[in-house]
């Protein structure tokens, strides 16, 4: 029961690719309708950008792909969130273990008080992996994958509040990679951060884009349009349009979107 | 600088001397008015707080210089002698010390069990505030009330008769109160970012709890339990009826056994003793033992939280 069609959502894809799919999903938080009949699909591999100006509700929709709302009182959710053929919102779905396919990084770079090391074993051991080799080794895996293990190889036992701002969110990045999710969601990861690190984080969005299906949520289109396959455009609540990010960019069907996208308003 | 001349300098300095020129109006009279008043408010804001300050020097100042002299090597080990009026306090000190330790062990587990809960579980509504409401009258319950419940329920009731363990239980919960307030404000310092990104990992809410949010809060928890031991050190009202006893030479060996504690024991000297007049050095003495026990309870608390603190 897959619908793609309409002018605002994706039918570019075969369905075999589409990771998450998301129909027809309304948000409230209390009275209010933060997300109003969203359907939209990520496809496996791709990274999509959300973009839209403030409190259009694209974060509102990445927190739901992870049910990190759930945590917000008086929230309510209607519609489906498709994620390997189930509804993430069924009462049969263990949320815990959904979060664990589906990775976040979010807007500042939130690492433990704790080591460099046990910042990214943690994930691990909280899913009861106790092999201190296998460990070790998917610490050292996940570092080098988010480009930080050369910079921090020697201080793994240091504190990670002593990192630099920029190397904090590559350690997030690492610590969420180090579960092995299956998509990532990014919640404006860069935009605490200065150019040159936000530079590098975009760069690690494009290595791991092979491997994970990306979702990312940014304020600056530069950056939607440098990292990501897909744009969808969100404004007051709605999905505008969505579509390959060089389209949507050159040349977007709506005025709403050329309007937002040339800096015209938001 | 007559009248019509533009000022010279920074405009938004400080005149110095007499306003002239376009700054001789008004308004700058009324700045003079307004920077008296601050200068007002502010000495009273200081005054307040030397009185503070002095309060604490003249109280410790005075028990130091009526009791040093009472302090020495047998007045610390050996059990009061000849009605009270020679000998030492080591029955005081040691029954103060177990009352405090049993009160925060048992105060301890309870109140931070229960912040956890307040905090980081229970979902807002009528419950909750009828536990907070409980938990703040608990806090407002005079500490002879405390001892006169304990009497009834501890010693009484549940046949614990007069003993350190009533004691302990008695002055834990009084305790609870501001060991519960201290652990859920340093539960409530603990960023939300770190729940979410434990989560985001497949963490469950315990896991998170455990393993994240405790760690991020011990040192506020720790700081709270050692002021609420402090506090419960140096309370008389909550042992006088469920404890503390007027005389024993022997050291506590079980729980049931009746104990001396430093601050009955100074009421006792001080207001009930054979010879009051004659121990008043001996008064004064324990009173010196006594706060320089709470002092230093708080001050290791400061200590210990300044060094957690420094430590991610």
């Amino acid at each position: 029961m897959r619908t793609n069609e309409g002018g605002h959502t994706l039918s570019m894809e075969s369905d075999s690719n589409i990771k998450v799919a998301i129909e027809d999903l309304q948000f409230y938080y209390g009275d209010f309708h933060a997300l109003q009949d969203i359907t939209l699909s990520f496809q496996a591999s791709q990274v999509t950008a959300l973009i839209g100006p403030s409190g259009c509700g694209k974060s509102t929709l990445l927190r739901c792909i992870n049910r990190m709302n759930d945590l917000i009182p008086k929230t309510r959710v209607q519609g489906r969130i498709l994620y390997a053929d189930q509804n993430i919102y069924d009462p049969s779905i263990d949320v815990v273990t959904l979060r664990r396919h589906i990775g976040m990084v979010f807007q500042k770079p939130n690492p433990f008080p704790k080591t460099i090391f046990e910042n990214i074993a943690y994930g691990l051991r909280v899913n009861g992996v106790k092999d201190r080799s296998y460990v070790a080794e998917r610490v050292e895996k996940s570092l080098q994958r988010a480009a930080l293990w050369e910079e921090v190889k020697d201080r793994l036992h240091e504190s990670a509040l002593g990192l630099s701002g920029g190397q904090q969110q590559r350690l997030c990045i690492a610590r969420a990679l180090a579960v092995e999710p299956d998509v990532l969601l990014m919640d404006e990861p860069a935009s605490a951060l200065d150019p040159i690190a936000t530079q590098k984080i975009e760069e690690l969005i494009h290595e791991l884009k092979d491997a994970y299906t990306i979702i990312i949520v940014t304020h600056n289109m530069q950056q939607a349009a440098r990292v990501s396959d897909i744009t969808a455009f969100f404004y007051l609540g709605r999905l505008i349009e969505a579509g390959p990010t060089d389209t949507l960019f050159t040349r977007p069907n709506l005025k709403q979107t050329s309007d937002y996208i040339t800096g015209r308003f938001g | 600088m007559t009248s019509d001349q533009k000022p010279q300098g920074n405009p938004l300095q400080h005149p110095a001397g007499p306003p002239t020129g376009p700054f001789q109006t008004r308004a700058v009279r009324g700045l003079r008015k307004r920077r008296l008043v601050q200068q007002v408010w502010f000495w009273f804001f200081r005054g307040a707080a030397v009185i503070n300050g002095l309060a604490l020097a003249v109280v410790i100042c005075f028990l130091i210089i009526k009791g040093w002299r009472a302090i020495n090597w047998t007045f610390l080990t050996q059990p009061p002698m000849d009605s009270m009026t020679q000998g030492g306090i080591l029955p005081c000190i040691v029954g103060t010390a177990c009352l405090s330790l049993g009160a925060i062990l048992i105060a301890l587990p309870i109140g931070v069990a229960s912040a956890i809960y307040l905090h980081e579980y229970a979902r807002p509504g009528r419950v909750i505030r009828l536990i907070r409401l409980g938990i703040n009258n608990l806090a407002g319950v005079p500490s002879v009330v405390f001892g006169l419940f304990g009497l009834a329920f501890f010693v009484v009731y549940l046949k614990m008769g007069v003993s350190m363990l009533a004691g302990a239980l008695t002055l834990g919960a009084m305790s609870l109160p501001v060991i519960i307030g201290s652990a859920e404000e340093a539960l409530r310092a603990v960023p939300d970012t770190y729940r979410e990104a434990s989560l985001g990992l497949g963490a469950t809410k315990w896991q998170t709890i455990y393993r994240v949010v405790l760690p991020a809060a011990l040192p506020g928890i720790l700081t709270g339990a050692i002021l609420g031991l402090s506090r419960a050190a140096g309370e008389t009202a909550p042992i006088m009826f469920t404890a503390a006893v007027y005389f024993t030479p022997s050291l506590p060996s079980s729980v049931f056994d009746e104990i001396m504690a430093l601050p009955y024991h100074i009421y006792v000297l001080a207001t009930a003793g054979t010879e009051i007049e004659a121990t008043r050095h001996l008064q004064y003495g324990t009173s010196l033992v006594l706060i320089i026990l709470v002092l230093g309870l708080n001050l290791m608390a400061i200590i210990y939280r300044a060094r957690l603190q420094k430590k991610p």
